[in-house]
């Protein structure tokens, strides 16, 4: 019997007919979320189900003595209240710990704390209640005594010996240590006409999703199995950490995500409140759903950056830069986030510190350490934001420092555009980057010169603009070096199949997720070109653990060069398998054939041979008809994974236009461009606003978000009126622009493009602010967000 | 984030909302457009018995000149305050003022008189009354009483309203060719409070000024009056009135209170620049 699997790969090209690759296709699921048809986790609505509220710590540290629910118990609505203790029978704690970070460790983390709170707002009790609002009057009701404890809250002293050690089973305060020393640093330091010395400080922010932590579990007793109704970005490893610490088979266990609205990393961790309302479903055989608010989200979505960089630069007077040097400083708070540690965005600074230049010698150190504050992990761009702002800030001060154009010493310091493959002094692999095509693109793009001219002219009437630029590097489409190779079970590689339907019709399911980014219409844009059809052909299925390919989701920018080259490989595995269809029914030879716009088509001259309903209807309905021995195989699944290379880097460099009011310290960012190189566009619309929205963030964290604590490690500003997120009345225009530089290591070309705007506008804006304030001899300002009163301040006018 | 349980009454007449309020005194509050009022409930910094809503109280929304005074009903819609002819010829201060009040969907459902009885010290409208010398007209079980603005605010979110009192309506003399209005405030983002701001208002007197009124908010816990500093200005020195700026604010988590002071000469200036131009 002759049965024909899927067939070798037909075509190598992405110049299909009616391919859509690099075509502004709108989003499938667009007309659905805006007439409000979108199904979020806060719609999901189950029989029995019940809602969990949490008692959280209002002390950054503290032991609890008591907790008495007495009066919760008896409070209308109330379905149970449960502790830590009693929940830690059902569920087992976590350790955030990865074995390719060397010597990183943290303390075990359960879902409810059970003996000390470690920071502001972890959960100490859950009440279970008919509604929110019930659990929240129950949760008035639980009276907690508390013996406040020391709190750690600065990182400086954390590794002090007269500095409290918050476990005292680790020994001290050191989550994570790294140190590199590359090439001759001392002695190009000693031998450089000019050495620059500064710290940047980098202020605890957090990525606000629009829609905010949420989940609904529900166990059926019957079935043995838990079900997760989880806006997530991770389903499939979700499922893995649901089911390892509820001691069941991943069997066991299914992740649903729906729509979910927004996540920037946020929601791609394992959060103790989460982790308990699973948990308390199991224990107590009923729907449990919990949706965080906002007073709670800032106080328990993880935070990031918080870093203090020392960091130095040598540069001769001819614009070679000669070493780069950093000791970078993080407070992550008492654990480190589970299972992606929080080491990697200190590991990440180290990584990626002096990337786009040709310097030989660096050395960095990281240290990484808990404080009783929220806890710190992965958020858009990790790593990226720092590392950019140190490295691009050094070189404008070297710039500044030899009297040289801040895009002549870039010119003379980009690895060049013909010098690959080759690698940083970090150790960091370069496939092929396009550092200098981006500088030019750039340099024209914004009317550089034009754009000094004004700036010069307008000094002299007192009125203080700025360009800043930052050229970075992005980590995208990592491999299994990422996670993988650490222990955690975080999937790198990523599946799709792909179905025709018995009218002619396509679906896809895909193991990358939609967070509101368009990674959906990517996916259908890959199958509809590989395969043949009109993307309204193409229906798209994501986020479900029993119904797509095991995969790893969206984080890291891999859903479009990972699970879009994995799209593109399954519809052309079944155009193969369809055109064996149709040659048996045409009496054709496969090679010969091709599909267009959803018709078999003669390959040669485009004649119509057998349109698709009529293809499927044969192979469904009358397979009698078919050769015998002939099997039709309607439906294909191909994985993808990264081997070439561990990452694909992308590259680019922004500039900032904007104005300071010396009198107020406020700043009007006028413009904003960015050139970026991330491969073939697959979407260009969608690949623009990606750069847009990463620049907003990246913005941001420059200018207006920050967590403040105060030293008892109380957080000041844990609202939507203080937090003060970017808002589009204070953003600029944001122009693109696009550089081409494919990965050989997928047919797509396609790398990630979803960080490159947070990456490097911090860096620009900075730079921006400081060269607006340079002809006033303003201290320079290298301490992140850029308040009115710290501009106000290196102005000396306060 | 969800309010703690309250009762719900929705009156139909002033007569009810004011019983009501003698009956539960403290433990009611008035429930108008509820931009300030429900984001405390939610966030349970207040738990009141009972919500008495007075939006379907009639004849608390018009805009109307009332001889020397126009009067703003209290349940009128700040939407409705910042489109109206009326505002804008006879009270130009609160024309300035509008478009800086939160955002377009917080000034549709705000209403004038729920600003002007929350008292908020950074909020814009307090400050305006304040500058431009108008009154609070308030009905208890008594009957209608007037009280003048310097005389209402009396501390933070603490006003001169007593426990049955319903604020209903505000009363701005009405502006004539010689009155200047001037408004200024500096906030991070568009719509948020204010880190400071000035409203002012000031009488034009030859080349000068005189009845000069600064009122500050965002700078303490109610809109303040510089006195030496509108001094300074009638004389005609901006200088000296920034200098003589008596002002001294808290930090807070957007600016310290060095900052805010500093702000306050900056704006100082922009609107005694404002008030000197020719309306």
């Amino acid at each position: 019997m002759k049965i024909t699997g899927d067939s070798p790969p037909v075509l190598t090209a992405l110049d299909r007919p009616n391919s859509y690759i690099g075509r502004s296709v709108p989003r499938p699921n667009l007309q659905r979320l805006t007439q409000g048809r979108g199904q979020y986790i806060s719609d999901v609505t189950l029989p029995r189900m019940a809602h969990v509220a949490f008692v959280r710590s209002p002390h950054a540290h503290a032991r609890i003595k008591s907790i008495t629910a007495a009066a919760t118990k008896k409070s209308l609505g109330v379905i149970a209240v449960v502790t830590g203790a009693e929940l830690a029978k059902v569920m087992t704690p976590w350790v955030g710990v990865l074995t390719h970070l060397k010597g990183l460790k943290s303390a075990p983390q359960y879902p409810i704390a059970i003996e000390r709170a470690c920071w502001q707002g972890e959960a100490v009790c859950a009440v279970v209640a008919r509604t929110r609002a019930e659990a929240e009057d129950g949760c008035e009701l639980v009276d907690v005594k508390y013996e406040a404890l020391p709190a750690v809250t600065d990182p400086e002293t954390a590794l002090d010996k007269k500095t409290p050690v918050i476990h005292s089973s680790l020994g001290d305060n050191l989550c994570f240590e790294r140190k590199l020393d590359v090439g001759a640093v001392d002695k190009a330091f000693a031998e450089s006409d000019a050495v620059v010395e500064t710290t940047f400080m980098f202020g605890r922010h957090t990525g606000v999703c629009t829609e905010p932590r949420s989940v609904v579990a529900d166990w059926n007793e019957g079935e043995q199995r838990m079900t997760v109704y989880h806006g997530t970005q991770a389903p499939h490893m979700m499922q893995n950490l649901f089911a390892k610490h509820l001691d069941l088979a991943e069997q066991q266990v299914r992740v649903l995500t729906k729509d979910v609205g927004g996540s920037f990393g946020i929601k791609v961790h394992t959060y103790a409140d989460e982790m308990a309302t699973v948990a308390l479903s199991k224990l107590l055989k009923r729907p449990v759903k919990f949706v965080a608010d906002r007073i709670e989200s800032f106080v328990t979505d993880i935070h990031a950056r918080d870093h203090r960089v020392k960091a130095k630069i040598g540069v001769n007077k001819d614009g070679t830069i000669t070493a780069f040097e950093i000791d970078a400083l993080t407070g992550i708070g008492p654990y480190s986030v589970y299972p992606r540690t929080s080491g990697i965005e200190a590991n990440q600074v180290v990584n990626l510190v002096g990337g786009p230049y040709a310097c030989a010698n660096y050395r960095a150190q990281a240290r990484v350490v808990f404080q009783n504050k929220n806890v710190m992990c992965q958020y858009r761009a990790v790593g990226h934001p720092i590392a950019v702002a140190v490295t691009e800030g050094l070189v404008e001060l070297a710039a500044a420092k030899i009297g040289m154009d801040p895009l002549e010493i870039r010119r003379r310091n980009l690895i060049a555009d013909d010098a690959y493959p080759c690698a940083s002094a970090s150790g960091l692999k370069f496939e092929k980057l396009s550092h200098h095509e981006s500088l030019a693109h750039l340099d024209s793009m914004m009317n550089y010169a034009g754009l000094r001219a004004e700036q010069k002219k307008l000094r002299a009437q007192k009125i203080y603009r700025g360009i800043g630029f930052a050229s970075f590097i992005e980590v995208t489409n990592p491999s299994a070096a990422f996670y993988g190779v650490g222990g955690a079970k975080i999937s790198s590689q990523d599946g799709a199949t792909v179905k025709l339907d018995a009218q002619g019709a396509i679906v896809v399911h895909s193991g990358v997720t939609e967070q509101g980014q368009g990674a959906e219409a990517v996916l259908a844009q890959c199958v509809a070109s590989s395969f043949g059809v009109s993307i309204d052909k193409v229906r798209v299925v994501t986020g479900d653990t029993d119904n797509t390919p095991y995969g790893g989701g969206t984080w890291a920018s891999r859903a479009a060069g990972i699970g879009g080259e994995a799209a593109w490989q399954a519809g052309k595995a079944l155009r193969g398998n369809v055109l064996a269809v149709a040659a048996s029914i045409l009496q054709a030879k496969p090679e010969e054939l091709d599909i267009r716009n959803g018709i078999v088509v003669d390959k040669a001259n485009g004649t119509e041979r057998l349109p698709l309903d009529e293809l499927a209807r044969i192979a469904y309905f009358r397979p009698d008809t078919l050769p015998p021995g002939f099997q039709a195989e309607l439906m294909a699944t191909r994985h993808y994974v990264p081997r070439a290379w561990p990452f694909a880097f992308t590259n680019g460099i922004q500039a900032s236009y904007l104005e300071v009011d010396t009198d107020t310290g406020f700043v009007k960012l006028l413009k904003h461009w960015c050139v970026e190189d991330c491969g073939t566009i697959i979407n260009p619309q969608l690949v623009d606003e990606q750069i847009r929205g990463g620049v907003v963030q990246g913005i941001g964290a420059a200018l207006f978000e920050h967590c403040l604590y105060d030293d008892r490690g109380q957080m000041l500003n844990g609202n939507m009126a203080d937090y003060l997120v970017p808002m589009a009345a204070e953003m600029p225009d944001i122009d693109c622009g696009h550089v081409v530089s494919p990965t050989a290591d997928s047919e797509l070309g396609a790398k990630g493009a979803g960080e490159a705007g947070t990456a490097g506008a911090p860096a620009c804006v900075m730079n921006a602010i400081n060269d607006a304030l340079r002809p006033l001899g303003a201290k320079g300002l290298t301490d992140m967000p850029f308040t009115p009163d710290k501009i106000l301040r290196a102005l000396g006018k306060v | 984030m969800k309010p703690a349980p309250f009762a719900y009454k929705k009156v139909r007449t002033l007569k009810e909302a004011i019983a009501l309020l003698a009956k539960h005194k403290d433990d009611a509050r008035l429930l108008a457009g509820g931009q300030s009022l429900i984001a405390t409930l939610n966030m349970r910094l207040s738990a009141p018995d009972l919500l008495i809503d007075i939006n379907g109280i009639k004849g608390l929304d018009g805009i109307a000149r009332k001889g020397k005074f126009i009067e703003i009903g209290a349940l009128a819609r700040h939407s409705q305050v910042e489109r109206s002819d009326l505002i804008a010829k006879h009270a130009p201060l609160i024309a300035l003022a509008m478009p800086h009040i939160g955002h377009a969907a917080i000034r549709n459902r705000g209403t004038f008189g729920g600003s002007i009885a929350f008292a908020d010290p950074a909020a814009e409208l307090p400050a305006c009354l304040l500058a431009l010398g108008g009154e609070v007209v308030a009905t208890g079980p008594k009957g209608k009483r007037t009280i003048k603005a310097e005389n209402f605010f009396k501390g933070l979110f603490e006003t001169a309203l007593g426990s049955k009192d319903v604020l209903t309506a505000i009363r701005i003399p009405i502006a004539d060719k010689n009155s200047r209005a001037g408004f200024a405030e500096l906030a991070r983002r568009h719509g948020d409070y204010a880190i400071v701001g000035l409203a002012a208002y000031a009488r034009a007197n030859g080349k000068g000024l005189s009845n000069v009124r600064l009122a500050f908010f965002g700078v303490g816990a109610t809109p303040m009056r510089v006195r030496k500093a509108e001094a300074a200005l009638a004389d005609g020195d901006v200088d000296a009135a920034v200098a003589a700026l008596d002002l001294d604010p808290d930090d807070d988590v957007q600016a310290s209170g060095a900052v805010k002071k500093h702000l306050a000469g900056v704006l100082l200036r922009r609107v005694a620049k404002q008030l000197m131009e020719a309306r």
